[in-house]
């Protein structure tokens, strides 16, 4: 095989990754960038300035909302973990054969439907006269109707709904590959259910518990329609605000700024859960 | 906590409730969506006003079933177009990717390898945000400079196209690289040593090999397509992709035949899901 | 005063699963500080057994006692047994002084005593100074050794193995056979050993149980469960052995003379094992107790001699052999062939005569006949 020809079959290769990559990813986010360093001094015209990320800090509900959002989506990466690890535990440790794959394959099926249709079930059951509204009105528990959407619980319920999964899957994979006679020498050597989950179950589990709460928090951190429809016209959430600077009130300079400041919060996660745990990138991603 | 560890009996079934809980609170929401799409009534809530198909085939208003409902079966028609030049797109690039990552060494690999996985923890918004600036920026120079219009570069089903793309094909990357490295090379080597070319080989041995992968690939990219709505959201134009119409009728106040286009969706997604995963699991 | 009770008793005990009798009413006791192995094939119960033992199984019916208490329904992690895994079961998450401190850390020893316990425990297997290093880094006989230090730093009454040398290699394997029995004697801890290779058994214990479908064939020291099989499976599956189908022809005293199907004649001692005439039998005739002699010379006190043929040379260092096809039979038989000299110079096709003793041989009632 002459070496021209394979060096030609592997630029052709190059071609369409650096093609994407650079054309889809990496231009937009530096346009992205450039966009939020712009300042709009006339029609069309513009000179660089810090402007717009000096409005996000001088306007309280703008870096409050962006709070707001980090700390919902911790909140709801650590409900997801601690309701998700005893399902995922269930699953790789304590059934077998044909009732481990029908659990999991019922985990996953949520998961290929879309979102936006989930959102909606929990809609019809939150809502003033909705099911379970309805349901605790006839058993005589409340007296009227009752609203659960439109509050905070009822974005965490969808949050921690759309996202366990991601949270599940990984760690059934990590779980499963847990040899049970370590658990079992953990015992066999005197240690008690919690010393056996905390020093033996756990430090095993970690690569998924990591790549877990990564996924899952930035689900939540960029999620639109979760808050948006749960949430009601006052969910706060970050993404909201994102979108109403882009297509509501066309500032685009101070959108880029929002995104932006989105991005570099969501990167700096993953960053030092990465950093925390002592794993890259590479193989947290390439296992899912 | 493993059968074979004896554990209290009290602790065993609290844990089997908590996890019977677990999976109500799973299906809770996709069966109240598939339940109230037969409920005889213009809301879909309680109470219960008797079984109809009226919101499938149904054709008189306000009972105007999905069958009969102009914007919904476009909005699914746009998705499907959508969906289709993704997939074929996506797995394209992803097979090439898998070829240059699982069969070539050169300098700067490791560095694209973690580009290539960087879409995966980008938020969907800021990917349409990006490509929504980047895209007008470059009509509005090409514009400016040329007197011309540029349509494709504003929001509209090219960009849809696009914006999903560029995330969707991390998938398609991983999932036929993943098999890829499971192909014996002396299999390849073979074919060469029996007289087939460089090009013969990989498309009569390493590809039928792949295909499990490419296939799976591709349904994953559909349903990923067709779902998607984050970074559409940011990129859509005057055609709506079904999530986007849906999403547009929810907000104005839904009626059971948003159910109906629901249940239709669960039934297909987790059929496609089930196949995707057969597909996977069966040729492993 | 009373002598101390033996540090394992098991009393008749039984585990069924569903239908099938995993293990079935098996008794043995084991004194303090001696080696005693189980031996039987996979699938015989010896794993379910030593897993009752540790407290992963509970018994359907019967009792253990360890130092003359009863365990059952004592959890794995109250027992006083320490296990070494198949797979070792070391943690990987954790490094080599974790590891061996592991024990300790539940019973909430100080972290200075774990310390200095860890290091002492290191030092005996003959491993100094490993504690910082990571599972990964240690060969596997090294990975041995700490999986029996992390237990022993325990000071268990009673350390269970399960097949620990199935992993490794043949050289290594022999290696370790002498290793084990070694550090049982310094420690002087009662071992539980479980094995399918005759070799480990015979080479460490003090006392072999021959286990077969659940149930103990035999229990004795090696030498008398090789020399003196109880049944026709432990000779079988002890050791190498010629079998052969027979019927008895005559009884004389303790004397049996046995027609083969094939017509061969031979004398085999059975005492006090009262066949009849008529009765069909196995016979067992170990390798090493066939010797072979240039001519049909001296067919002294009863022995058995007959010419054959050499139809292989089997050379294997000190377990060479030789298949022998019986002229005037057909049956082909083994033979070892001592590296000695005297028949170095022997090949296929020559002719030989084999001898052997009439008390060497085994007899048992062919199964199923009366």
């Amino acid at each position: 095989m002459s070496s021209d020809a394979s060096r030609l079959g592997f630029y052709l290769l190059l071609a369409p990754i650096l093609l994407w990559l650079v054309v889809l990813i990496i231009l937009p986010h530096v346009g992205l960038f450039v966009v939020s360093i712009s300042e709009k001094i006339g029609p069309r015209e513009y000179e660089i300035g810090m402007g717009n990320y000096a409005a996000f800090f001088q306007e309280p509900l703008f870096w409050r909302t962006f709070a707001r959002t980090a700390i919902m989506s911790i909140l709801a990466t650590a409900l997801t973990l601690i309701l998700g690890f005893p399902i995922a535990y269930y699953i790789a440790k304590l059934t077998q054969g044909r009732t481990k794959t029908t659990l999991f394959l019922m985990c996953m099926i949520p998961f290929w439907v879309s979102e936006l249709v989930r959102t909606f079930g929990w809609m019809i059951l939150l809502r003033e006269t909705g099911v379970i509204s309805n349901g605790l009105q006839a058993l005589g528990l409340v007296s009227g109707p009752v609203e659960f959407l439109y509050n905070d619980a009822a974005i965490m319920v969808g949050l921690v709904y759309t996202s366990i999964l991601f949270m599940v899957v990984p760690l059934v994979t990590t779980l499963d590959s847990l040899d049970n006679s370590l658990i079992e020498a953990g015992y066999d050597l005197g240690g008690s259910s919690t010393a056996v989950m905390r020093e033996i179950v756990i430090p095993h589990a970690m690569p998924g518990i990591v790549s877990g709460c990564i996924v899952v928090f930035m689900l939540s951190l960029g999620n639109y329609l979760t808050p948006i429809l749960l949430g009601g016209k006052d969910s706060l959430w970050f993404t909201g605000m994102i979108y109403t600077q882009f297509i509501t009130r066309f500032n685009w300079e101070l959108g880029s700024a929002f995104g932006f400041l989105l991005l570099i919060l969501s990167s700096l996660v993953v960053f030092l859960g990465l950093k925390l745990s002592g794993q890259s990138l590479s193989e947290t991603m390439g296992r899912s | 906590m493993i059968p074979t560890v004896p554990q209290p009996v009290f602790a065993k079934w609290c844990y089997r409730a908590y996890v019977v809980a677990f999976f109500i609170y799973l299906a809770l929401p996709l069966t109240v969506v598939g339940v109230f799409a037969f409920n005889n009534s213009v809301f879909p809530s309680l109470p219960w006003e008797g079984f109809t198909l009226a919101w499938f085939f149904g054709t008189e208003a306000p009972y105007i079933g999905v069958f009969h409902e102009r914007s919904i079966l476009r909005a699914i028609g746009t998705s499907a177009v959508v969906a289709l030049w993704v997939s074929g797109l996506a797995v394209t690039v992803g097979t090439c990717n898998a070829f240059l990552f699982v069969r070539h060494e050169f300098r700067g690999k490791a560095f694209l390898y973690i580009l290539m996985l960087l879409p995966l923890i980008i938020p969907g918004v800021i990917l349409g945000i990006s490509i929504l600036v980047f895209s007008s920026s470059i009509a509005n120079t090409l514009e400016d400079a040329t007197g011309l219009w540029f349509d494709g570069l504003r929001p509209g089903l090219i960009l849809v196209i696009l914006g999903q793309f560029s995330f969707i094909t991390t998938f398609a990357t991983l999932v036929i690289s993943a098999r890829l490295q499971k192909f014996d090379p002396s299999l390849e080597e073979a074919a060469l040593n029996l007289g087939a070319s460089q090009w013969g080989a990989i498309r009569q041995i390493t590809l039928p090999f792949l295909l499990p992968a490419i296939v799976a690939s591709a349904v994953v990219s559909i349903l990923m397509s067709f779902e998607n709505f984050n970074t559409t959201l940011m990129l859509v134009g005057s055609d709506s992709p079904l999530t986007i119409a849906m999403f547009d009728k929810l907000k104005q106040g839904s009626t059971p035949v948003l159910n109906a286009v629901s249940l239709l969706l669960i039934a297909v997604s987790a059929a496609l899901g089930l196949i995707s995963l057969l597909f996977q699991s069966n040729k492993q | 005063m009373l002598p101390a009770p033996p540090d394992l008793i098991c009393r008749d005990i039984t585990k069924h699963f569903d239908a099938f009798r995993a293990v079935d009413h098996v008794n043995f006791e084991v004194p303090q500080g001696s080696f005693f192995s189980i031996l039987g094939p996979s699938g015989c119960g010896k794993t379910t057994l030593l897993r009752m033992i540790a407290g992963f199984q509970e018994p359907t019916s019967g009792d253990l006692l360890i130092k003359g208490k009863s365990v059952i329904g004592v959890p794995p992690n109250r027992r006083p047994v320490s296990m070494v895994f198949q797979h070792l079961a070391l943690f990987p998450t954790m490094n080599i002084g974790d590891n061996v401190g592991f024990g300790l850390r539940q019973r909430g020893v100080a972290r200075a005593e774990i310390r200095r316990r860890v290091d002492d425990v290191l030092d005996r297997v003959g491993l100094p100074g490993v504690s910082a290093r990571r599972v990964d880094q240690l060969s596997g006989g090294q990975k041995q050794r700490v999986a029996i230090a992390r237990c022993m730093v325990l000071e268990p009454d009673v350390l269970l193995l399960d097949e620990p040398l199935g992993a490794l290699d043949q050289k290594l394997r022999e290696h370790m056979k002498v290793e084990l029995k070694s550090l049982q004697a310094a420690f002087n801890t009662t071992f539980v050993y479980i094995t399918h290779d005759q070799s480990e058994a015979l080479v460490m214990s003090d006392n072999v149980a021959v286990m077969n479908k659940g149930q103990f064939e035999q229990i004795g020291p090696p030498q008398e469960v090789y020399h003196r099989p109880a049944t026709a499976f432990v000779a079988g599956f002890v050791g190498d052995a010629n079998t052969f189908e027979a019927k008895v022809t005559a009884v004389n005293g303790s004397m049996l003379t046995l027609a083969t199907q094939t017509g061969a004649q031979m004398n085999v001692s059975a005492p006090q094992s009262g066949f009849d005439t008529g009765q069909r039998v196995d016979v067992f005739l170990r390798p090493e107790a066939i010797e072979l002699v240039a001519s049909d010379m001296a067919a002294q006190n009863g022995d058995n001699i007959s010419p054959g043929t050499v139809t292989s040379v089997l050379f294997n260092g000190a377990n060479s052999a030789l298949t022998v096809r019986d002229t005037a039979t057909g049956a082909m038989i083994n033979v070892a062939l001592p590296q000695t000299g005297a028949f170095a110079g022997i090949g296929t096709g020559d002719t030989v005569y084999t001898r052997w003793d009439p008390t060497k041989a085994r007899c048992y009632a062919a199964p199923g006949v009366k």
